[in-house]
């Protein structure tokens, strides 16, 4: 933990609450976290703990009222809307639990976007990268159809190569199996798990699911805007 | 995927592809909308034209005369006049008319000059006496300020010594035909024996009944203004500069100039209140047109408020949200208006059908041309970006963590 940079995500001190005056509430009270390169961690706690608040937050989805959050070694506070959507982009790949594909475009061109987004315009090269991480979700026969024509556990697929496509050094997944059944749930998580240890790259998986969050190489448990427990998951 | 389009043209058309009724629907509504300005223009741009047309067929944009004569009391004499009596206008030429002519040629504004020696005379026929106005001309200048020579019905336009050209009218009044002789006399004892070459039809009666054309030389010497003009009429590449030219020149020249436009005052006034209520009703159409757009759009960002999300969650910044919407506007402006053309030309059809003449010809003749279809193209998509600003501006303000929840 010397080097920052070998850091994917370094939060010291964050504070979130919602309100003000009277009316505030602080959902986060302080929270200080590292996650390095390749970990493979599960967040989990009860409802309300303020584990989507953190995920949105570790996101840049949304701004911490204090404390330092710093992406792959970028000091992120600070930034404007523009510089926060960039890293965005760039360095982070999201997982919802909704699916949240995009139903106007093919699967082909829904993992694509993160590309499309950052370059612009559509280009060959964008379009060959999303057809192979379809075939490493195995999908790759289903590439031209559209969103919605795909079942719950195909469309998560489809989401996993897009959270991957631009290879973000963090891929933050919100319950990504919560929709699921549980052959589909495996399926989905095997995939994540075999991205992490063939790619090194960093997971923070949100779930409810004690077995799941027991597949992890770390747990970190949340309740009331505070960290808990955070430890390794050993493996007999 | 058309590789050569941004992702923000490929992202608006595929919302509004996808939204296929809502779509349709507001391309129609928008399509009905610029069919009526659309229509109501070329209608009022053929009618006024048409107008304005046979208006000018017998008059010139512009007419110069010699400054009006004005009685000055001589100074200081102690005593004041009770009551000054205005001059009476006597027939009078311009002074130094050549030059004038010669200078006025240089102005650009100006595409024909003619200069005209006009004063009053009888038209003698046997027992039958008109009053009328001699007009003296030079016909090659003559007809680029006023085409006589198209309106003749009979004979030809030869105004040489001892020919004259009159309207059908006079000539109905006095009986006369082409090669029948005509005498003018004027109050002051002159007199001249001329040849009826040619009749004319002005589309206006009085001008029928009173115009005699002679040459410049027989009117001279009829009047008594032996080399002058009495005045200089003139033809302008701009009709609606004339006005204003028409100040210039007096304030250059000391000239009385007259526009057609001061001259007509009152029709001025009806044709120009008449495209102000058009332009009113144009205003207010283009207005409902712009909050149909916005109010579709609106809508639509609260129903793809998640894709929004999404979208921002990728990396998509505010900008590009923004164009997004921006562009669905523009697009169903756009394609609002091709539709709207092809409708406004199906109506001008059917109006040209409808609005006929007693005989049975078409009233007048009014064509949909390829700028005022491009002027509505433009004016419809930019109405399109305004009305979208708004739903545009909530596009790209959504709370990309509140939109993803919703």
């Amino acid at each position: 933990m010397a080097d920052p940079i070998a850091n994917v995500l370094s939060l010291v001190g964050i504070r979130k609450s919602y309100g003000s005056g009277e009316m505030e509430s602080e959902v986060l009270h302080g929270l200080d976290l590292t996650l390095r390169a390749g970990e493979f961690a599960a967040l989990i706690g009860p409802s309300g703990s303020g584990k989507s608040t953190l995920l949105n937050l570790i996101g840049l989805l949304d701004r911490p009222t204090g404390g330092q959050l710093d992406i792959d070694g970028q000091a992120t506070v600070g930034l404007d809307d523009t510089g926060l959507t960039r890293l965005r982009g760039e360095r982070i790949g999201f997982v919802f639990q909704h699916h949240h594909l995009i139903p106007a475009f093919s699967a082909q061109e829904n993992v694509a976007m993160p590309l499309l987004v950052a370059r612009g315009r559509p280009d060959a090269e964008m379009f060959e990268r999303a057809g192979r991480l379809l075939e490493q979700v195995g999908l790759g026969d289903r590439r031209h159809h559209l969103a919605n024509r795909l079942s719950g556990g195909q469309q998560q697929r489809v989401a996993i190569a897009r959270a991957l496509i631009t290879d973000p050094p963090l891929v933050l997944a919100d319950e990504p199996t919560g929709n699921l059944d549980t052959q589909s749930a495996d399926r989905v998580f095997d995939l994540l798990r075999d991205f992490n240890q063939r790619q090194r790259t960093t997971f923070l998986i949100v779930t409810h699911d004690p077995r799941l969050a027991a597949r992890c190489d770390r747990i970190i448990e949340l309740v009331d805007g505070r960290i808990v427990a955070d430890q390794a998951v050993s493996r007999a | 995927m058309h590789p050569w389009l941004p992702f923000e043209w490929i992202a608006a058309i595929r919302f509004l592809r996808e939204g296929r009724m809502q779509s349709l629907l507001i391309i129609v509504g928008v399509g009905v909308g610029v069919a009526v300005i659309v229509f109501m223009s070329a209608l009022l741009s053929g009618l006024q034209g048409n107008l304005i047309k046979r208006t000018l067929s017998s008059q010139p944009h512009l007419t110069l005369l010699p400054p009006e004569e004005i009685a000055r009391p001589q100074q200081p004499t102690g005593q004041t006049a009770l009551r000054l009596q205005k001059q009476a206008q006597r027939l009078r030429a311009i002074d130094q008319w050549q030059a004038l002519r010669e200078r006025l040629a240089g102005w650009p504004e100006i595409a024909a000059i003619s200069p005209s020696a006009s004063g009053p005379a009888f038209a003698i026929r046997g027992d039958a006496r008109k009053a009328i106005s001699v007009v003296g001309i030079e016909p090659e200048r003559y007809t680029q300020v006023i085409a006589l020579d198209e309106r003749l019905t009979s004979g030809q336009l030869r105004v040489g010594a001892g020919e004259a050209v009159i309207g059908i009218d006079l000539a109905k009044d006095l009986g006369a035909e082409v090669g029948d002789k005509l005498r003018l006399a004027t109050a002051d004892g002159r007199d001249e024996t001329l040849t009826i070459t040619g009749l004319f039809d002005l589309g206006n009666k009085g001008v029928n009944a009173r115009n005699v054309y002679v040459g410049l030389r027989t009117a001279q010497s009829l009047l008594d203004l032996v080399g002058g003009v009495s005045s200089i009429d003139l033809a302008l590449h701009d009709l609606d500069l004339a006005e204003k030219l028409a100040q210039r020149i007096a304030a250059e020249t000391g000239l009385t100039a007259d526009s057609w436009i001061k001259t007509n005052a009152q029709f001025v006034t009806a044709l120009s209140s008449q495209r102000v209520s058009s332009n009113v009703i144009r205003f207010f159409i283009a207005l409902s047109v712009a909050f149909g757009i916005a109010s579709v759009l609106v809508v639509s960002v609260i129903q793809r408020s998640k894709e929004i999300g999404i979208l921002r969650a990728m990396g998509a910044t505010q900008a590009q949200m923004r164009r997004i919407f921006l562009l669905q506007g523009a697009i169903v402006g756009f394609f609002g208006s091709l539709l709207g053309s092809l409708l406004a030309a199906g109506f001008l059809m059917l109006w040209q059908l409808m609005a006929r003449n007693p005989d049975g010809t078409p009233m007048f003749v009014i064509g949909l041309e390829p700028g005022l279809v491009a002027l509505a193209a433009g004016g419809a998509s930019l109405v399109g970006i305004l009305a979208a600003l708004l739903p545009a501006r909530r596009a790209a303000k959504l709370d990309p963590v509140v939109a993803i929840r919703g």
